[in-house]
């Protein structure tokens, strides 16, 4: 990756992330620590890896990316808006009444989602279906998923685990967003998932773990995952809950609520200071 | 009356999934490792490359159906109705119905009738879970002509689908020169004046037999097979209710939920009439053999002849 690229995908990240503090903010609810969390990946997701056209969002062939921790949508939405998919301004009414852009992803009424999400575990089966569908059709798209590490305690992850290193799904390639929090407290303290790397060896993964928050580790899993076969890729993002917005970074707290207009506008003022810093 | 063989439509359901895979290869067909039982064994051995054990995980096989889909295959995902519709519920509502994908799911071993295996597999329930998902079709064919044209419907239909499927062997009544199957429109068996019986399923010719036994001995009866359950044929109910004044509904299911609760919800809010459930009065089953269980439960011919006649006289 050369230098400018990284830069405009730094850009990019931060273009997502004040979206989507200005999505939560509107809609007075949503979960801005995971999406921002998230927000890197995303971004290299919609802007470098994924072969997708907002021309054309339900081409057989593009390829698909399926958000498992669906309440982290803000940050995907503004991926999508960022990318052409919808204009930013829906943005705005995201969650309320009447708005396009739903709580959590609705693939009926965006353009842009793959796939409806939003009760944990799910999402992941979803993609592995697309996966297989793939294989049979003998299409060469790839499917995305994401994770999060709270999800991970769901039953579903590791059926849907199984079910995809069974089938040799190579076309499938998961992120786990592991920002170490969740609604109740750290993901160490609520239910332990010690050793999650050794866990989906177990389960037939080839196993990657990053750093989240550093683009050529991100596209460096993205291209080793394409050339594993005969099984299915996990890539282990570490990654900052809240990342970006100084309060919120690695603050529980900020799992799924809104900033008030006094905390929205340090957000803002933040992330806006971070890419006049790129821009430099 | 064209009388046959006695075939399960859990067996006629995996013939159609084979008739229709030969003219449509984007069906897939998947099991959580019951095939032996659910019957798309008969499928996995003539189209091994379009079928996938998921294992026993019916959470995932749900998901991975909705994904099917997403893609542009047609799934027809398949366990015992317990498990299909029980344990993957949520994975129902919120991957399949939501998205309004086009997954069919087949719930084999439904009602009393699976027999020996007793209470924790004899699934009451099906009808009422799926009901209460907004845009699922619920399909359940009481014999195998009926399961053959229903298993094409339901490919046909773009959108959800719930086929609920038998294992005891029954009797097939229909006769396939002069017989048609429609999504949501009910079949009239027998004519009649005082009364109307609108069965569902395993159970229809079980009311049939009975019918005919009360006609025999002059009574005026009507007998509508209720196929679809959802969207539910309101135009027949309604009309039966103006003519005969009376209904009584007849389900291998909790009278809680099933077809009997959809068919007073449509003479309630369009013409009030009695409406009798006759099913399984909100309890369990438990072991036994099945064709034990449904008289003791009063479902078949002889029980659901004397119950019809006590209902009449109310």
């Amino acid at each position: 990756m050369d230098k400018s690229e990284l830069l405009e995908l730094k850009k990019t990240a931060c273009n997502v992330r004040l979206w989507t503090v200005e999505g939560v903010f509107n809609a007075k609810s949503g979960h801005p620590g995971g999406s921002l969390s998230a927000a890197d990946i995303m971004t290299y997701l919609y802007f470098k890896a994924m072969n997708v056209d907002p021309a054309d969002p339900k081409n057989p062939d593009r390829d698909r990316f399926v958000l498992s921790k669906g309440h982290c949508c803000p940050s995907l939405y503004a991926a999508l808006a960022l990318r052409g998919f919808f204009p930013t301004e829906e943005i705005k009414s995201l969650r309320h009444i009447g708005a396009m852009l739903q709580g959590h992803p609705d693939m009926k009424g965006t353009p842009g989602i793959d796939m409806s999400s939003g009760s944990l575990g799910q999402g992941i089966s979803a993609a592995c279906g697309m996966a297989l569908a793939g294989k049979l059709s003998g299409k060469d798209y790839r499917v995305y998923a994401m994770l999060g590490d709270g999800e991970c305690e769901e039953g579903q992850v590791w059926e849907s685990a199984m079910f995809a290193s069974h089938n040799k799904l190579d076309n499938l390639t998961v992120f786990v967003d592991f920002n170490g929090l969740q609604i109740d407290g750290t993901v160490a303290d609520v239910a332990g998932l010690s050793d999650l790397d050794k866990k989906f060896e177990a389960f037939g993964f080839e196993v990657l773990t990053i750093d989240g928050h550093d683009f050529e580790q991100i596209e460096d899993a993205v291209n080793k995952a394409k050339t594993v076969k005969g099984k299915p890729t996990v890539i282990i993002a570490k990654t900052i809950k809240g990342k970006g917005v100084s309060y919120m970074e690695d603050q529980v707290g900020w799992h799924g609520k809104a900033p008030n207009a006094e905390q929205y506008e340090i957000a803002m003022n933040e992330l806006r200071e971070q890419l006049k810093a790129l821009e430099a | 009356m064209a009388e046959s063989k006695k075939i399960a439509t859990r067996e006629s359901f995996g013939q159609a999934l084979c008739e229709l895979a030969k003219e449509h290869d984007d069906i897939v067909v998947l099991d959580a490792d019951l095939a032996a039982a659910t019957k798309t064994d008969i499928f996995k051995k003539a189209y091994p490359d379009r079928f996938f054990d998921c294992g026993i995980a019916e959470g995932n096989m749900i998901g991975v159906a909705a994904g099917l889909a997403a893609a542009g295959k047609v799934p027809f995902a398949a366990s015992f109705a317990m498990f299909a519709t029980g344990r993957a519920y949520e994975q129902i509502r919120n991957s399949v119905g939501y998205p309004h994908l086009n997954v069919k799911i087949a719930g084999s071993h439904a009602g009393i009738s699976v027999g020996e295996d007793g209470a924790t597999h004899q699934c009451c329930e099906d009808l009422a879970l799926m009901r209460t998902i907004p845009g699922m079709v619920i399909l359940n064919p009481a014999d195998h002509y009926e399961m053959i044209e229903a298993t094409k419907a339901a490919y046909a239909y773009k959108g959800p689908v719930y086929i609920r499927l038998g294992r005891l062997a029954i009797d097939t009544f229909n006769d396939p020169d002069n017989y048609s199957f429609e999504i949501g429109k009910g079949i009239t068996l027998e004519d009649g004046n005082d009364v109307t019986v609108i069965a569902t399923g395993l159970v229809v010719y079980e009311a049939l037999k009975a019918v005919r036994a009360l006609k025999a001995r002059g009574k005026s009866v009507r007998l509508i097979n209720m196929h679809t359950i959802k969207p539910i044929d309101k135009d027949i109910i309604i009309k039966a209710a103006k003519e005969t004044g009376k209904i009584i509904t007849v389900e291998e299911h909790n009278i809680v939920g099933g077809l009997g609760e959809a068919v007073a919800a449509v003479t309630a809010e369009n013409c009030p009439v009695p409406v009798y459930r006759i099913g399984v009065e909100d309890t369990y089953g438990h072991s036994g053999p099945a064709v034990g269980l449904l008289a003791e439960f009063g479902l078949d011919a002889a029980g659901l002849e004397k119950k019809i006649d006590e209902l009449m006289n109310k």
